[in-house]
């Protein structure tokens, strides 16, 4: 009975096109979330029962990822200090549960307005973008065009030098195997960075399996590269350089534009990674020399699950396909299309470049508030250069606190101790290794993660949140302690058991 | 010419409060915040630097798509939800 009379409401809606938002609002008031439900339950049993099967609608949060299954977890775990630990949780009554998210470079919500341009993929314009016979085709490889359009005009690029991935990742490999194995009777050396992605590094290590030869680039303790290291590094047998933009962990803005210069003059293609950086900062490929770019929808508010390469046409640069089939995307990367994630990036891309300046602008204002808000804690330091630094990444080490476990008391914000494909490890942040930072030191840094969605009532709970909770960890530490009475603890020789 | 005149404060007014209506539907918080803000934010650019009329309408009309596209994406918000977030306080159902 209920059901029909939303959906009729509904039908309305979408039929005249002019929403009566009390009706729809007053009819879906009467839907119960999970968590009333369950306060409720005895009093109305039978009613509200009746209007979830109705309407299906369900909180969509998977119950094991509330804080309060771990919080108990966490206290049983640790008996003594439980009360102790209860208070590093952030407990307010008549407020959500639901942690903030501060972990932009790891993946960005994905933007109403892209979802409303994939949605239409789903329900009518199924065509596949490359049957030629007839209109379902044409239809969406026109949708496909103009994304592609919209995801070139960022970077200055021509529609036809973009191809389209699966993610950066494998764009990121493409060119390194690709561009590698093309040129292989001639030359045989790549040069790259010790602070870039995984992907990259693991791309270079599997050439090395094939016989290539790899230089990997130190950088400073301010996570940059040294220009004259780099161009002495260049030999007659370089085919590729590839230097990431922006940083994933901390941020770093490299010197990209100067690096395009130099491996044009040396006559080496120059690849960059720029899945952090596309969007985010000035980037034009003609102006900065870059030869091959990688790009991913993710990290700007589109759909997770594709990405782009840039290919250079003038001068061109060749490179061996790593997936062989149709020809699609001018032979570089066959398999069709998906055109709502093509489209939905698309999108992305060009809201990305409308709201650059809105964007820019909002991230640098919390990016300041934050980082000036946590260095005022004592004994903490900002990693990476705080010049060349792209602001909405932000990545600070707290002395004398285990990293994991401030991110363990930390429940109630979402973050990470660095990139989120190696987070599930203990081992220390590479990154940080690579800029000459101790052990202790890289355990003890978070990333924070400031986008398009972050508020700045969210920055002053995190503040307030990471100040309280830095100083109950250190409270626990002995080293801290020692530290306060003003013993060097480099001077203390430590008895073995 | 008549049509660009046609353009006039009420018009403008009602367009803005629709916005702000709208977003204030999402129930995705990052959401509705970043929508409110954007409307703050584009119609203050509207008064401040729009000067002729055809600018005028061409913002109008974009504002408005992108109104036609919060109509559909908030009913969706509201269609799959997700626990309030830990800043977000729980309104009491009347």
């Amino acid at each position: 009975m209920l059901r029909h009379t939303t959906t009729r409401l509904l039908n309305n809606i979408s039929t005249r096109n002019a929403i009566n938002r009390t009706t729809i609002a007053a009819a879906l008031r009467v839907i119960p979330t999970r968590k009333s439900l369950a306060t409720s339950a005895t009093k109305s049993k039978a009613k509200h029962d009746e209007d979830i099967d109705d309407f299906k609608l369900v909180v969509h949060t998977s119950a094991d990822s509330k804080p309060a299954a771990s919080k108990k977890t966490a206290a049983d775990a640790s008996s003594p200090g439980s009360n102790a630990l209860k208070y590093a949780y952030q407990e307010r009554s008549g407020f959500g549960t639901r942690p903030i998210y501060l972990d932009v470079q790891a993946t960005t919500p994905t933007d109403p307005r892209v979802l409303d341009q994939m949605l239409k993929f789903f329900t009518g314009l199924y065509g596949n973008p490359h049957s030629n016979t007839h209109s379902y085709g044409w239809e969406t490889n026109n949708e496909i065009e103009k994304a592609r359009e919209n995801v070139a005009k960022v970077i200055g690029a021509n529609p036809k030098e973009i191809i389209f991935t699966s993610g950066a990742t494998e764009s990121n490999n493409m060119a390194l195997k690709g561009v590698a194995r093309f040129y292989k009777k001639t030359k045989n050396h790549i040069i790259t960075t010790r602070t870039e992605h995984k992907c990259v590094l693991e791309a270079a290590r599997a050439m090395k399996n094939e016989g290539y030869d790899i230089t990997f680039l130190n950088v400073n303790e301010q996570g940059l590269i040294d220009l004259k290291e780099l161009e002495k590094a260049i030999r007659p047998e370089t085919c590729l350089v590839s230097v990431m933009a922006v940083n994933n962990e901390i941020g770093v803005m490299q010197p990209i534009k100067e690096i395009g210069s130099i491996c044009r003059k040396h006559k080496v293609f120059f690849h960059t990674d720029a899945a952090q950086a596309y969007g985010k900062i000035p980037l034009d490929v003609n102006e900065m020399n870059i030869d091959l770019m990688s790009v991913s929808s993710h990290k700007i508010y589109g759909p997770k699950g594709v990405g782009a390469i840039y290919v250079r046409r003038r001068p061109r640069v060749r490179l061996e396909p790593i997936i062989s089939g149709g020809g699609q995307e001018r032979g570089l990367r066959s398999g069709t299309l998906s055109p709502p994630l093509v489209c939905g990036f698309g999108e992305a891309a060009r809201l990305v470049r409308e709201e650059y300046e809105a964007d820019s602008e909002h991230i640098k204002k919390l990016s300041k508030k934050l980082t000036d808000g946590l260095l005022s804690i004592e004994q903490t330091t900002l990693n990476g250069s705080p010049i060349h630094h792209f602001p909405g990444c932000v990545n600070i080490s707290f002395a004398y606190v285990e990293g994991e476990s401030l991110l363990m008391a930390l429940r109630d914000i979402a973050l990470s101790s660095g990139s989120a494909c190696t987070s599930a490890s203990l081992e220390p942040s590479y990154v940080l290794h690579a800029l000459g930072k101790d052990d202790a030191l890289a355990h003890s840094s978070i990333r924070f993660g400031i986008g398009r969605f972050t508020t700045e009532e969210e920055i002053d709970y995190v503040i307030k949140a990471i100040k309280e909770r830095v100083e109950f960890l250190r409270e626990l530490s002995p080293l801290w302690e020692m530290v306060k009475e003003g013993i060097d603890l480099n001077s203390i020789e430590w008895s073995g058991h | 010419m008549s049509t660009i005149a046609a353009l006039t404060k009420p018009q403008i007014l009602n367009l803005y409060r629709q916005y702000i209506r709208t977003a204030k539907d999402f129930t995705s918080y990052n959401f509705r915040e970043y929508f409110l803000r954007k409307a703050r934010r584009d119609f203050r650019l509207y008064k401040d630097q729009i000067k002729t009329e055809e600018d005028a309408l061409a913002k109008f009309n974009m504002i408005r798509e992108e109104l036609a596209i919060l109509k559909r994406q908030s009913i969706i918000s509201e269609m799959y939800t997700f626990d309030k977030l830990v800043v977000e306080p729980i309104k009491t159902p009347k």
